[in-house]
């Protein structure tokens, strides 16, 4: 990941107890699909596209996993940080 | 096809009790499940492509409608329905199909096809079972539009005019909310358990339900007549006249059984000579606590705790657990709450938990041995429990005791953690009746020395009787050996129940042995205090408690003690108490 690319990032831990299962997953979608342009979450090797709840379901970020936001407009910082608040407060659940 | 000449028995899980009878409505899509793939020329593509995004429209207006009109019970179920309405234009699979139509010209069916399975392809990895099953959700969304778009009409649930017993592969959430009582005799999937989203609400619909029956789909046609025993969780597919006849008359009398035990469930189980018997209920989660209360329970004579320890990669925390026991103990206060300690690896197995390779799990490291084990693990649940009990009336009871050491410990582990909690200021209560399980022949053979250290024996009969006759019941080689009746385990129970009332202290029994009508003579006889069971078959166990008389069950019991085998012991029931119940042996 090369500097620039950082400052649009951000890395968060899953708190809830089912881990990213469908409700989280629509959450996250429904922000993430008003996003100017891509947003990812990436676990280890694998990105996955934050607009498509599928693609979040299939990540299967279990309670506990550490995963990276990263949005690759600098316009999408704010959905960035919205995203960011959303996994720290653990989906309201 | 060729005419089936015999009845043909499918076995599944009950997922709820009851019987029907009735003509079999497949909810599968005969006309579905083909779908054709043609392709389209280049300026038909634009006319494809809004034929398909009018069928997500038509699908998410049906989907938003049966949100709309779901009754207020399932209301709390709608979240998912809601994803569902999402799934409706992710872009796996809205995106994915409309690209598929451009690109390789094909009707959209056939890209609705495509796209449903590469996305259904993404969740045969996930290694966690609740994600992997996530793919059922795609699966439902993808069926709605294809529904709309091949346009099958007759599937809506909903639209059913007959009285009919629904057969599915699985029903999604959102089909299941659209049953509608009075159209429905009872459902059979066969996918599906215990758990599972289906049978919690056949159990909140109270109709008959078998689950797991693996291919009823392909065993029943359209309109075959089934029956469905939601008690033995069976069906019978195209029954002789005979079968028939005697499980239409077994219907009626359970039915006529049912309404008269539900008028009534809120009184007391007092035997017709006037002793009083606890009917309580066992339960898994804060929400089926409800059901225990509707169906009358005295109280909650098991709370399992291992919910929450599923699912998840570490441990829970002390105030999860403790906001959640308190729930149920509030809600039931003054009634009592039976909270069982962790039973975990043996049949159940936890994420949190790496599972040990055991070749023999039964015989393994699980519930108080597994606790005493980790005993950081232990205290944070006694902790939450003592703290519990402030509010409301709270037992705890230790599963899997096979030693006075194991009692000793544990009581060790409560006074340090009392001392913990007094020491860093929370409320607590540690003067609790505490209780062992009798599961292990080896507990009921030392009663004697357990009854000095505890308040109450709760008796396991599941797997009392699976340890005492060394059989594993979910073995089906040696399943229809598994006999609660089986003289060896009468006479434990008879040692037990003996010791308790000779120690003066209390006996109950939470198995499914206590919930089967015909074992109430000799459970009463044998002088059970409290017997606890699934909340809906409270009713019925407290309408035949009162029309027996516990002075004659007492010297029945005698009788029973000197029979040789399990079958004797039936034969003599039927004889003895026969015409008092209306459920008879087969």
């Amino acid at each position: 990941m090369n500097d620039l690319k950082k400052q649009f990032a951000k890395n968060v831990t899953i708190k809830n107890e089912l881990g990213l299962h469908a409700r989280p997953a629509a959450m996250i979608a429904e922000l993430a699909s008003q996003a100017e342009s891509n947003v990812w979450l990436i676990k280890n090797d694998q990105q996955v596209d934050a607009a498509s709840i599928i693609d979040i379901l299939s990540l299967a970020c279990l309670q506990g996993s550490t995963i990276t936001l990263q949005v690759e407009d600098p316009a999408d910082t704010e959905i960035l940080d919205q995203l960011h608040e959303l996994f720290k407060s653990g989906f309201g659940e | 096809m060729a005419p089936k000449e015999h009845e043909m028995l499918l076995k599944g899980i009950s997922g709820s009790p009851g019987i029907c009878i009735g003509k079999a409505y497949l909810v599968d899509r005969e006309g579905v499940d083909v779908i054709e793939k043609y392709y389209i020329s280049e300026d038909k593509v634009q006319s494809e492509i809004s034929r398909f995004k009018n069928a997500v429209k038509k699908a998410k207006k049906e989907l938003a409608e049966v949100i709309e009109g779901l009754p207020e019970e399932l209301r709390h179920h709608s979240y998912i329905l809601e994803t569902h309405m999402l799934l409706h234009k992710d872009k796996m699979l809205y995106g994915k199909a409309i690209e598929i139509i451009e690109t390789e010209k094909v009707n959209a069916e056939w890209a609705l096809k495509e796209a449903t399975s590469r996305a259904k392809a993404m969740f045969a990895n996930i290694s966690d079972p609740y994600l992997r099953s996530r793919s059922a959700d795609v699966e439902h969304v993808s069926d709605c539009i294809m529904r709309n778009l091949v346009g099958v009409q007759d599937l809506n649930i909903s639209n059913i005019d007959k009285r009919v017993i629904l057969v599915a592969h699985n029903l999604s959430p959102a089909e299941t909310s659209q049953i509608q009582l009075e159209r429905i005799k009872g459902f059979i999937t066969n996918r599906g358990g215990k758990a599972s989203h289906t049978s919690i609400i056949a159990r909140t619909l109270e109709i008959p339900a078998v689950l797991g029956l693996e291919n009823a789909t392909e065993a029943i046609e359209n309109d075959d007549i089934i029956i469905v025993d939601g008690n033995k969780g069976m069906v019978i597919v195209d029954p002789d006249e005979e079968t028939l006849f005697r499980y239409e008359e077994l219907s009626k009398q359970y039915e006529a059984q049912k309404a008269d035990a539900i008028r009534t469930s809120d009184q007391p189980a007092v035997s017709s000579d006037g002793v009083l018997l606890g009917i309580m209920g066992n339960i898994e989660m804060p929400e089926e606590l409800v059901a225990v209360k509707d169906h009358g329970g005295d109280g909650v004579g098991l709370l399992r705790t291992e919910f929450l320890y599923l699912n998840r990669s570490q441990y829970p925390p002390e105030d999860e657990l403790f906001e959640q026991y308190k729930e149920v103990v509030e809600l039931m206060d003054p009634k009592p709450v039976t909270i069982r300690t962790l039973d975990i690896n043996g049949d159940k197995e936890i994420s949190a938990v790496p599972t040990p390779d055991e070749a023999n799990p039964a015989l393994g490291l699980r519930a108080i041995r597994f606790c005493l084990k980790k005993r950081g693990v232990f205290k944070t649940q006694l902790r939450a429990i003592l703290r519990a009990a402030v509010h409301g009336y709270v037992r705890l009871l230790l599963p899997m005791i096979s030693s006075c050491e194991e009692v000793r410990e544990t009581l060790k582990l409560l006074d340090e953690s009392a001392e913990e909690l007094s020491r860093e200021g929370y409320a607590f209560n540690r003067d609790i009746e505490i209780g062992v399980m009798i599961e292990v022949p080896s507990s009921a053979l030392i009663a004697d020395a357990l009854a000095e250290l505890v308040d109450f024996f709760s008796i396991g009969t599941n797997d009392l009787v699976q340890y005492t006759l060394a059989i594993d019941r979910v073995n089906r080689h040696v399943a229809d050996l598994y006999n609660p009746l089986h003289p060896a385990v009468i006479r434990l129970l008879k040692m037990v129940t003996d010791t308790a009332h000779e120690k003066k202290i209390r006996v109950y029994m939470c198995g499914e042995m206590a919930a089967e009508l015909l074992n109430l003579p000799v459970l009463l006889g044998l002088g059970f205090e409290e017997l606890s069971m699934a909340p809906q078959s409270i009713p019925m166990i407290k309408n035949m408690i009162r029309k027996i008389n516990a002075a004659d069950a007492r010297k029945f019991v005698e009788k029973v003690c000197r029979q040789n085998s399990a079958l004797d012991t039936m034969q003599l029931i039927q004889d003895s108490y026969g015409d008092l119940l209306t459920q008879k042996f087969e």
